[in-house]
């Protein structure tokens, strides 16, 4: 069983990656890489009193939704979404669970609204007025596979265009010593079901019993393991490459994901 | 959209484990909801804790996720001979051709509060027998049931608040139809923890008393935990009639307030209006409208506009949350089970705790239960973030 759809924005940040142009240049070989604290841009999207609340994952949630949809010339407003995370906001988590040890026991509202793994759905909403329906996900280590996964069925089976906006950051201790999940990264895909003039390739996913990609350069390789969003980055370098060919993206215990890409000339 | 088949149903909440316990619950409109006793937490409020979940064992080769959100799991597959049903679908599909999606808003963060105590005074560090991976992560439940169930087709949780196991039914039903997979376990497993329990404290939304949805003194919600499940697959040639069939799903977002509904209801309305379309019926098809009806000031007064506004006065209406108490990532597929109790048995469960039905919301709100034949019931749920689901549910003929 194949779902076909086609790639007509994207948007990367993560540590030492600012974009997906440079991103693509570093994965395509145009470019070393040089890891580097990832820079998370204020979303301008959100009210000034909004803008105060949000934690790390949530602005970089809304920076690769943006710059996938901007990209694509795509209205933000009535777009569908899919969102998927391992672990969403970890620092709140930890503000949260550390006061909740603590006697009294005074755990602040904001930080608890902030708390719902769909705090980065409902902010986008927010921000951009979007209505339609978004819907918001977790699988662990195969979170951003998941996400793509449920990104390409609505596609092709409500014929409409989907954003998937896969996203990680890291636990503050002691929390990292359980999940070292080092730095924030994300990835976002304007998925398509038809082509468009901003499309960059077409993209065919199928379940698989195939081994997955890993990369040479050990620095890419780290990353790809870290972050369960980077785990996309294999199908990223082929779209980096601009040439056919395919993609086996880790996904669960049983099975792994296989994404043949073909570029829109 | 496609119609497709509760093959199989289960649900365990504070109001009884398994079917047959809460239907006669249902009848005799009974609440689970009591003084909260729950662990250490000291709040005036009232909770729904479902019995016997300490006392559940997991398997032994899945140790590694003991915790209560997990042991509530299980102890809802053990319920009406779920597990087996799910093990029938899987001899029959395939064990890849069964996929998991599982709605949980907290899933096992109990573990980490539990843990935060235990840090080592020097350090900081956590004990080293806490376990992130299956127990707090939100996939934990989704990775235990089916590791339990040996299912190996896609799995997922689906964590969007309060709306988190209606929101599974929309994943599944597009996996189903974009034909990934025959049947999917889907449902909710939301369990008490202190994240919860003082997070809406600290809001003011929770009630001292149990809650009273659509009351004119209605002050809050009563939080309670659930763990409840349907097998999808699509509808037989052969379907019986008596058998009830998901015809509906409405998916919304708010673009308002992350903890605060909009206050007419926009997302609301939008979501059932969608439900209705993907089932191609009119308002006045439905029979009885299963409210999110947490029992807030706000969440009440808001859906009641956007329910008003589609169905007008006169669609008896209630909310189950009064029994039950608000199970959170677990309500929409514990209110999916009840609507379908309420389609087999011909009964609209009356509100519980309500005693004066507010003026100012303008639908039919029913406070005692009534019998009547039901072709059809539109369930809502709504969650922080401005996330809304509405489904649909009906009677095959």
């Amino acid at each position: 069983m194949t779902l076909s759809a086609y790639i007509s924005g994207l948007g990367v940040l993560g540590p030492g990656l600012v974009n997906w142009p440079e991103t693509a240049a570093v994965l395509s070989g145009q470019a070393a890489y040089q890891p580097a604290a990832t820079v998370l841009p204020m979303p301008t999207i959100l009210a000034a009193t909004e803008r105060r609340r949000v934690g790390r994952v949530v602005k970089l949630a809304l920076a690769v939704a943006l710059e996938a949809t901007s990209q694509a010339g795509e209205g933000p407003a009535e777009l569908v979404s899919v969102f998927s995370s391992s672990g969403g906001d970890g620092h709140n988590c930890h503000e949260l669970c550390q006061a909740l040890s603590l006697a009294g026991r005074e755990i602040s509202p904001t930080r608890f609204a902030n708390s719902v793994h769909n705090a980065a759905a409902g902010y986008w909403s927010i921000g951009t007025g979007a209505m339609a329906a978004s819907n918001v996900l977790c699988a662990f280590d195969a979170s951003f596979t998941a996400g793509l996964l449920e990104a390409m069925t609505q596609v092709v089976v409500d014929e409409v265009p989907v954003l998937l906006v896969a996203y990680d950051g890291e636990y503050p201790q002691p929390l990292h010593a359980k999940r070292p999940i080092p730095d924030a990264f994300g990835a976002a895909l304007l998925l398509t079901p038809q082509r468009r003039a901003s499309s960059i390739a077409r993209v065919d996913v199928a379940l698989s019993d195939l081994r997955f990609d890993r990369f040479a350069d050990p620095a890419l390789e780290a990353l790809r393991c870290a972050s369960p969003a980077a785990r996309a980055l294999p199908m990223l370098r082929l779209l980096a490459a601009r040439s056919s060919g395919r993609a086996v993206l880790e996904y669960l215990d049983v099975s792994r994901m296989a994404v043949q890409i073909e570029p829109c000339a | 959209m496609r119609p497709l088949l509760l093959s199989h149903i289960t649900a365990s909440s504070c109001i009884g484990t398994g079917v047959t316990a809460t239907l006669d619950s249902l009848l005799r409109q009974r609440s689970g909801l009591k003084h909260c006793d729950f662990e250490t937490v000291d709040i005036n409020t009232h909770i729904g804790e479902v019995q016997g979940v300490d006392a559940v064992r997991l398997p032994e080769n899945l140790h590694k996720f003991e915790c209560r959100n997990n042991r509530l799991a299980e102890l809802g597959l053990r319920q009406d001979d779920f597990f087996e049903a799910v093990q029938q679908a899987a001899m029959r599909w395939g064990r890849r051709r069964v996929g998991v999606f599982l709605g949980t808003s907290t899933a096992g963060i109990l573990q980490t509060e539990l843990a935060y105590r235990e840090r080592d005074p020097v350090s900081g560090a956590l004990p080293s027998s806490f376990d992130y991976a299956p127990t707090h992560n939100s996939f934990s439940v989704a990775d235990y049931l089916r590791q339990r169930c040996h299912l190996e087709g896609p799995a997922v949780a689906v964590s969007c608040a309060c709306a988190s196991s209606a929101k599974v039914f929309g994943s599944a039903r597009r996996m189903l139809e974009a034909g990934l997979i025959d049947a999917a376990l889907v449902g909710g497993v939301d369990s008490l923890c202190l994240t919860t329990l003082y997070g809406f404290h600290s809001l003011q939304l929770s009630s001292p008393a149990p809650c009273r949805p659509f009351d004119v003194a209605r002050d809050g919600i009563s939080i309670g935990e659930a763990a409840a499940f349907a097998l999808l697959e699509r509808v037989p040639d052969n379907v019986d009639g008596d058998s009830v069939l998901l015809l509906g799903i409405g998916e919304s977002s708010d673009a308002y307030h992350m903890s605060a509904p909009h206050p007419e209801g926009r997302g609301a309305r939008r979501a059932m209006q969608a439900a209705l379309k993907a089932a191609a019926l009119e308002p006045s098809d439905i029979d009885y409208i299963n409210l999110h009806g947490t029992g807030t000031p706000s969440n009440d007064r808001s859906e009641s506009r956007a329910v008003a506004g589609i169905f007008g006065p006169t669609t008896p209406c209630s909310s189950t949350k009064g029994a039950t108490g608000h199970t959170l990532g677990a309500a929409g597929a514990l209110e999916a089970v009840i609507s379908a109790l309420a389609i087999k048995h011909g009964l609209m469960p009356g509100g519980v705790h309500t005693t004066h039905t507010d003026p100012n919301l303008m639908v039919h709100y029913i406070r005692d239960n009534r019998r009547a034949p039901i072709a059809r019931v539109l369930s809502n749920s709504f969650g922080f973030g401005g996330t809304n689901c509405s489904l649909i549910f009906g009677r095959a003929a």
